[in-house]
């Protein structure tokens, strides 16, 4: 692909914004994700900040919680795109190993993106 | 029990209503109201999937929830009604005298609205038509989650 990924975290309140500033301080890895939080919006506002988001690059929507407004949300916005897939449940593994595997499809990417989040879920030993 | 909160929530189900209200409640069920969403089994899905599976979902329209009502407030478990503007809870009120309360839950910006609340924004006709049903002796209150206060339709309509 000729453009790189662009990763959306789509969140409650400041949630995006915080985990943004966590990648970059952690990867250094600027400039590849962008908060929408959707805080004050209805679903006409969340779309309307979705495609600002967005632009025109591919992208794969990072959004919090497997249900409620932001994944209705990003799920509308992105149904019958293959430029843009979407992702639940986002944490902080999964976003440091997509900057860093920017150069998938939107599908490729997700798809990878919820297997990083996944494997680093666990329960350490007391 | 009964129909526990009916609520007015441009978002319809999300964590406010399914975690917010439903975990107190002990909800069991929700019935979202809504035409639009009653037609497409796509969109269903995607409000189901933040519903945890001992709720149970319901996706009526306005004439099929005005019909089911009394069914569902004779329910034995707990349950929430939610639509996701004024007008649709207001046709449903018509002839259901089953809705005393109406909870604003949230009404968010818009071109034509002005901010109300922190979470309720309206235009002039749809302050009145809050005011309408409260002079029907419906009781409105604007409140996001339980633990908020609830603001009378005077302070904010």
């Amino acid at each position: 692909m000729s453009d790189l990924l662009r990763g959306v975290i789509v969140s409650h309140a400041g949630v995006a914004e915080a985990m943004i500033a966590a990648v970059e301080s952690i990867a250094g890895v600027k400039d590849a994700l962008v908060p929408v939080s959707n805080e004050g919006c209805d679903r006409d506002a969340l779309n309307r900040m979705l495609t600002d988001a967005v632009g025109t690059t591919p992208a794969v929507l990072f959004v919090d919680l497997p249900g409620g407004s932001c994944l209705t949300g990003a799920a509308l916005y992105a149904r019958g795109r293959a430029d843009l897939a979407v992702v639940t449940g986002v944490n902080l593994a999964m976003l440091l190993d997509f900057v860093f595997h920017r150069d998938l499809t939107p599908a490729a990417a997700a798809e990878r993106a919820a297997a990083a989040g996944t494997r680093a879920i666990r329960v350490p030993a007391a | 029990m009964s129909i526990g909160l009916y609520r007015i929530d441009d978002r319809l189900i999300h964590g406010q209503v399914v975690v917010g209200w439903g975990q107190p409640l002990h909800a069991k069920f929700i019935v979202v109201v809504d035409d639009a969403l009653r037609a497409s089994a796509w969109e269903q899905d995607l409000y189901r999937m933040g519903v945890p599976p001992d709720i149970d979902v319901v996706f009526a329209s306005i004439a099929e929830a005005a019909g089911q009502l009394p069914t569902w407030d004779a329910d034995a478990r707990v349950g929430i009604v939610v639509a996701a503007d004024i007008a649709t809870l207001a046709a449903l009120t018509e002839n259901c005298h089953q809705v005393r309360r109406i909870n604003v839950g949230g009404i968010h910006h818009r071109p034509g609205r002005t901010q109300r609340l922190r979470f309720v924004y309206l235009t002039d006709a749809e302050a009145a038509q809050l005011k309408q049903l409260a002079a029907r002796g419906i009781e409105v209150t604007a409140q996001d989650v339980p633990t908020a206060r609830p603001v009378p339709v005077a302070e904010f309509a």
